[in-house]
């Protein structure tokens, strides 16, 4: 059981790590578009990096109940 | 051996205080995370709230003093802003930016083959619209709007800067 919850812990922060490398991949195209003068892309880059954002603190949540239950 | 006194009064084993928990790696990812939005939230501020630049009107060339595929420097807006004025065609003048979009080497025209070039990293650019043909460069050159009035070409703002 303990080994599962882990198990879960080590998913959740492997998959954070993933969102997190996607941001900083959108964070730099934002960027490039805009210094480019596309300043269009710049409020679909928020909002999708809004929700990356989002989805890395439900991740980071969910990890810190299955901790807590662990504790 | 005895242990010495202040192993027993300040008992902190180094190795466990190195270690970084499944918890703080997990608050660390989503600071970073957040570091992100907040970046990606600045560049939609910086372009919602961008003033165009007022850009000076600069006297660039006569249009005698350039010939068909012949290449002008000049220098605008600024002084350290390093430009090309290039006539490829009788009556067609296009201007840009010299300095190259990936690392800001001078770029050079090859007027004959419709390109300028940038030695530093093989970044090609089309000589009609600055687009980028080739190479590392992200963007294209920015281009200066010329107008012309009688014989003498005006340097009036600068696109994609
Ligand atoms: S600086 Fe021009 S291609 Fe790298």
């Amino acid at each position: 059981m303990k080994s599962r919850r882990r198990d879960a812990i080590d998913g959740a922060l492997a998959l954070l790590s993933v969102l997190l490398v996607v941001q900083m991949w959108l964070l730099t195209a934002a960027l490039e578009a805009d210094l480019a003068g596309h300043h269009e892309a710049a409020l679909p880059g928020a909002v999708l990096s809004g929700l990356l954002f989002a989805a890395c603190v439900a991740l980071g949540l969910l990890a810190e109940r299955v901790h807590a239950r662990h504790d | 051996m005895r242990e010495p006194a202040w192993r027993t009064d300040f008992p902190v084993a180094t190795g466990d205080e190195r270690m970084v928990t499944r918890r703080q790696f997990s608050r660390f990812l989503l600071l970073t995370s957040l570091g992100m939005f907040v970046g990606n939230l600045w560049i939609l501020v910086r372009s919602r709230f961008r003033r165009s630049a007022a850009y000076p009107e600069l006297r660039v060339a006569r249009v005698a003093d350039v010939p068909v595929q012949g290449v002008k420097l000049f220098h605008y807006p600024g002084p350290d802003d390093p430009c090309l004025l290039i006539r490829t065609a009788e009556d067609t003048f296009v201007a840009y930016g010299q300095k190259c979009t990936h690392l800001s080497c001078a770029v050079l025209p090859k007027v004959a083959e419709g390109k300028l070039h940038c030695p530093c990293h093989e970044g090609w650019f089309a000589i009609d619209d600055g687009r980028v043909l080739q190479g590392p460069p992200p963007r294209p050159l920015p281009r200066v709007v010329l107008e012309r009035r009688g014989e003498e070409l005006f340097a009036v703002r600068i696109e994609g800067a």
